[in-house]
């Protein structure tokens, strides 16, 4: 790693402060993050630690929409909302490892939209909303492409509220090493539609499945989506899976999801 | 430099650090606690999983800046007070669940921290909570069987060795 001090700012002021200095660079949990600074994919001056900011940790429910704090880790969402949102705290619960949950965010998962990211699909497919240091995000906003938000330099995300959907289920069809998404499809259905968002496919990460969507408005079962198909243009190819490999897969997951909604 | 102040094993300590040392550099290095170890430096294999404030975390994947003020708890504060080896380093030893003893400490670690969060884990959720933790030798089978033993549960439903 190059050398960097880092700060540990106690509020979301102090933080923005902090990270308007040269070269400064926010770090959540840091389980991306530091493994890039290994590699020297990064030379920040410094790392602005949002690890010590109480006001942007834990969980609370209000009128049927959850708020997350940006800092909360996936372990704590996974146990505190088991019982109000079950298929997020079921994706919650499966990202990585005990380890990485313990440290990794929410924030900082939103944040680094690793196309191949779970929450990401989440947020999208539950219509959430990313609320920052200084304006609220639509989630159908936010996701601009690979590694790529709407967030401006300096800017923090400091909750996710996530409107409840009467159903929903996250399938992630596992890469055995990583335990990233090779793909993942978030379904969600509330009383004016059905969402259905795709992780781990598309060379432009995170998207809806718009077709998918349509049919199962309609009908919210796995046979509303037979004879439907995601072209495999634009998917990824790598040597985990071929592009047409990954578009199958998208069928067949959102069939699942539909089924253990 | 930072000035961290933390404590270790129960014993307070205090050190100036880089702001890019990890905790396993500041373990091994600064404390000389070298039983944490490091096995693939990326953030996969689990030997360096230590204990900060009481839930297993990766040591190659945190600052020692960020640990300051924290309860930290490595493989050397494992053991009873007497010296004698606790109920899941035992267990480990009596269900042969090492070889090499490379990835043990950060098998140890988490294994104590899945039966304080869940004192009676099937074997299903015994390796659910150990994919962050790779073993080269032993294929798994009898940490698994050392964890379901050190949790008080009958083990000879585990299939044979």
């Amino acid at each position: 790693m190059y050398s960097f001090d880092v700060v540990r700012p106690k509020s979301v002021a102090d933080a923005v402060a902090a990270l308007g200095e040269e070269e400064a660079q926010a770090l959540g949990g840091g389980q991306t993050l530091i493994p890039s600074l290994k590699q020297r994919l990064a030379a920040p001056a410094v790392l602005v630690s949002l690890a010590s900011i109480d006001e942007i940790k834990g969980v609370s429910s209000e009128g049927g929409t959850l708020k997350i704090g940006g800092g909360t880790t996936h372990g704590t969402v996974a146990r505190e909302v088991a019982s109000s949102y079950p298929a997020l705290a079921a994706m919650a619960g499966n990202i990585g490892d005990p380890a990485v949950r313990n440290r990794g965010t929410i924030g900082g998962s939103l944040a680094n939209n690793d196309p191949a990211a779970c929450y990401p699909a989440a947020a999208l497919a539950s219509g959430a909303t990313i609320v920052t240091s200084n304006r609220e995000i639509a989630a159908d906003d936010f996701f601009e492409g690979l590694f790529t938000t709407a967030l401006e330099e300096g800017e923090i995300i400091t909750a996710v509220q996530f409107p409840i959907p009467e159903k929903a289920a996250y399938i992630k069809f596992e890469q055995p090493a990583s335990r990233f998404a090779l793909v993942g499809v978030f379904v969600a259905k509330f009383a004016d539609g059905v969402r259905v968002a795709v992780t781990g496919a598309s060379e432009d990460g995170v998207f809806r499945w718009t077709e998918a969507e349509a049919a199962l408005s309609g009908d919210f079962s796995a046979a509303a989506l037979d004879g439907l198909s995601v072209p495999a243009d634009g998917l990824m190819t790598d040597l985990h899976g071929s592009a047409a490999y990954r578009a199958h897969l998208i069928g067949v997951l959102t069939k699942r999801a539909v089924a253990q909604a | 430099m930072t000035k961290v102040t933390m404590t270790v094993n129960g014993k307070a300590v205090s050190k100036e650090v880089r702001g890019n040392m990890l905790m396993t550099e500041f373990l091994r290095d600064e404390l000389h606690l070298t039983g944490t170890h490091v096995g693939c430096d990326t953030s996969q294999c689990g030997a360096c999983n230590i204990h900060v404030n009481g839930e297993t975390v990766k040591g190659c994947t945190i600052f020692a800046a960020e640990c300051d003020g924290a309860e930290v708890g490595t493989i050397e504060g494992q053991a009873n007070a007497d010296g004698s080896l606790n109920v899941i380093q035992q267990a480990f030893q009596d269900h042969h669940g090492l070889q090499c003893g490379f990835c043990t400490p950060g098998m140890v670690m988490s294994a104590a921290t899945l039966l304080k969060e869940n004192p009676k884990p099937t074997e299903a959720e015994i390796r659910h909570y150990l994919e962050g933790n790779i073993c080269r030798c032993t294929g798994y089978h009898n940490i698994v069987k050392a964890i379901m033993a050190a949790s008080g549960q009958d083990v000879s439903t585990i299939a044979a060795e």
